[in-house]
């Protein structure tokens, strides 16, 4: 915008200027980019470190003979005389609790953000979304002790179930923090649908209701998905609730009332005390690279998504 | 010339600054989250006895308390199990000398139960077939036919280990055990759950039901008390300990000494920990030495 012919003629041109704004100029991008750069290194580091304390399970023959055979088994009992590393319970936990959260906060996520757009009185609307940004800032230490001391009690009384913590409790806890990151990303994903689209669809007869489900709704679906994706990275990769809600035993079962131990929280509970290059750290580490892979990758999805379709699709249309 | 002088200076500033920190430096005490309590306690009250000394106490775990002294971070090592063959080697490595173990206190490890629990003893058979899974029903114990909800600590814990090792022989805890952070966590939840049942340290006990425990199957049932775990009839209890790896002197061994002394030792009880021999509690109370 800055550089267009008509606003650069409104500056003084004398040369000592221009030369004196152009190194400022070259010298800004250069500190912008470094500090970038930064931050990209900062990560491939960690990505570096993770990997690097991970490696031994592959390429320590010692290590691979303790590990590999009792990897893949539905047995976690790391510190035992014959340690057993099955990381298969542990998977499950996690896909147990993330997909109790998307459950819940995908639809509560994306239809209060629908209404927040389309519905409501502008005054519900003020309410409404600095209180959903309020839940956001809640520390997952306060939600974890908030579901092991009250939700476990309630659902337990819905439920019947016979454990108290289980997996039901921590996605339905994980689903409270992940209802703002939906709702935040989608409410602006559906604001940013065009005035003209809209008024389109009302010229054309249609509802209220119709407009909000049938055109805007797909139109700000590409925001809708990053944002679904953005969620489910926030599911897998939260501990602290699931450490303190599900009772952390490692079953293989897929019923929702067991209780249920995550990848995550096994790194929680067990890397303060393992022994520094034990085969027990290394497939910590191992579960660590696997999570920081997952959660890249579906950051970089929703941003290329993002990018990708939601500007090609408001300029086909 | 220049690059001299700054030299100069930061090797003075920093011979005055090591004489400095050499006299008035803190005990530094890290270790076992288990014995925090106890060695806060003791910190305290002994600044207060004692107010040129200061003393920092830190949790972390018995792992951390012996890597710390291994690096020479730590004073005094707080452990609430033995040290390992394989970290002593590091240290008479290191420090060309064995590593000095001191017991300072004993703990019990209780199994407890909810309050309405009819269930009033124990044994250590009975103990190892809930843990490693073979009895699943309170029936099997003579109470209702519903599933034991089992809850123990997570495998990081000294005391994870030392139930591991002494009430399982060693063999897998079942993988139905859910693992809470902390004694305190699983005080809390045994206490809010009918059906549960969990074990950890007799300092955390509140609104939860201690069972007697009996070594054998016949033995009989013994709750765990200050002079049954003093005297060793108490079956599960075990040691915690210091340890250092210098020959305590001056301001340590005052510390240390007087933790070992009857009033180190009432605060123990205090707390809710054992004295390592028994003492004479009772005039301690009565004559309010301590608060």
């Amino acid at each position: 915008m800055s550089s267009t012919p008509a606003s650069s003629t409104a500056v003084p041109t004398s040369p000592k200027v221009n030369q004196t704004a152009k190194w400022l100029d070259r010298l800004a991008q250069r500190f912008i980019s470094g500090v970038a750069l930064v931050s990209i290194s900062i990560i491939l580091l960690i990505l570096f470190f993770t990997f690097k304390e991970a490696q031994d399970v592959f390429l320590d023959a010692e290590v691979r003979k303790e590990v590999l055979p009792t990897l893949f088994s539905t047995n976690w009992q790391p510190i035992s005389d014959s340690p057993k590393y099955g990381v298969i319970p542990l998977f499950i936990g996690t896909l147990k609790t993330t997909f109790i959260a998307m459950v819940i906060a995908v639809p509560i996520g994306i239809l209060s953000a629908l209404y927040a757009v389309m519905f409501a009185p502008k005054w519900i609307k003020e309410i409404l979304k600095p209180s959903v940004e309020l839940v956001a800032g809640l520390p997952s230490v306060v939600i974890g002790f908030f579901a092991l001391v009250v939700l476990s009690g309630w659902l337990q009384d819905l439920t019947g179930s016979s454990f108290r913590l289980n997996a039901l409790v921590g996605g339905v806890a994980i689903s409270l923090t992940v209802v703002p990151i939906i709702f935040t990303i989608s409410e602006d994903a559906l604001s940013a649908v065009p005035q003209s689209i809209k008024e389109a669809s009302y010229a054309l007869g249609a509802t209220e209701w119709e407009t909000a489900f049938y055109v805007v709704l797909p139109a700000a679906y590409p925001g809708i998905f990053a944002s679904i994706l953005l969620g489910l990275g926030r599911a897998v990769g939260e501990t602290l609730i699931v450490l303190m809600a599900t009772g952390n035993a490692a079953i293989t079962s897929w019923s929702v009332l067991d209780s249920t131990r995550t990848l995550t929280a096994t790194i929680g509970a067990e890397m303060a005390e393992v022994v520094f290059g034990d085969p027990h750290y290394n497939v910590l580490f191992l579960i660590g690279t696997f999570l920081f892979l997952f959660s890249m990758m579906l950051n970089l999805v929703a941003e290329f998504y993002i990018k990708a379709k939601l500007l090609k699709s408001f300029r086909g249309m | 010339m220049r690059h001299l002088h700054y030299a100069q200076i930061l090797a003075f500033v920093l011979f005055v600054g090591s004489c400095a920190v050499e006299e008035e430096r803190p005990i530094t005490v890290r270790g076992s989250d288990t014995m925090v309590a106890i060695g806060q306690k003791w910190a305290e009250i002994y600044m207060q006895k004692f107010p040129e000394a200061t003393i920092q106490v830190n949790g972390g775990g018995s792992g951390t308390g012996i890597s710390a002294l291994i690096n020479g971070i730590a004073d005094i090592c707080q452990s609430s199990r033995p040290m390992k063959q394989r970290e002593r080697d590091i240290i008479r490595r290191k420090y060309g000398r064995d590593v000095i173990e001191i017991p300072v206190a004993k703990d019990g490890i209780v199994v407890y139960v909810h309050e309405s629990n009819p269930l009033s003893e124990i044994s250590i058979r009975q103990m190892k077939d809930i843990y490693t899974g073979k009895i699943r029903s309170w029936k099997e114990l003579g109470w209702e036919d519903r599933p034991i909800v089992i809850y123990g600590r997570e495998n990081s814990s000294g005391t994870y280990e030392f139930f591991k090792k002494c009430v399982l022989d060693g063999e897998d805890f079942d993988a139905r055990v859910q693992t809470l952070p902390g004694t305190g966590a699983i005080a809390n939840a045994v206490a809010q759950d009918k059906y549960a049942i969990g074990y950890g340290g007799i300092a955390y006990s509140r609104g939860i039901k201690l069972l007697a425990a009996k070594a054998t199957d016949d033995s009989p049932a013994v709750a765990a008390s200050e002079t049954t775990i003093a005297d060793n009839t108490y079956p599960i209890s075990r040691e915690l300990y210091f340890y250092l790896v210098r020959e305590p002197k001056g301001r340590i061994r005052a510390f240390i000494d007087w933790v070992l002394s009857d009033e180190g030792q009432f605060l123990a009880i205090a707390e809710g920990y054992f004295p390592i021999r028994p003492i004479n509690s009772r005039e301690y109370l009565s004559n309010r030495l301590l608060p």
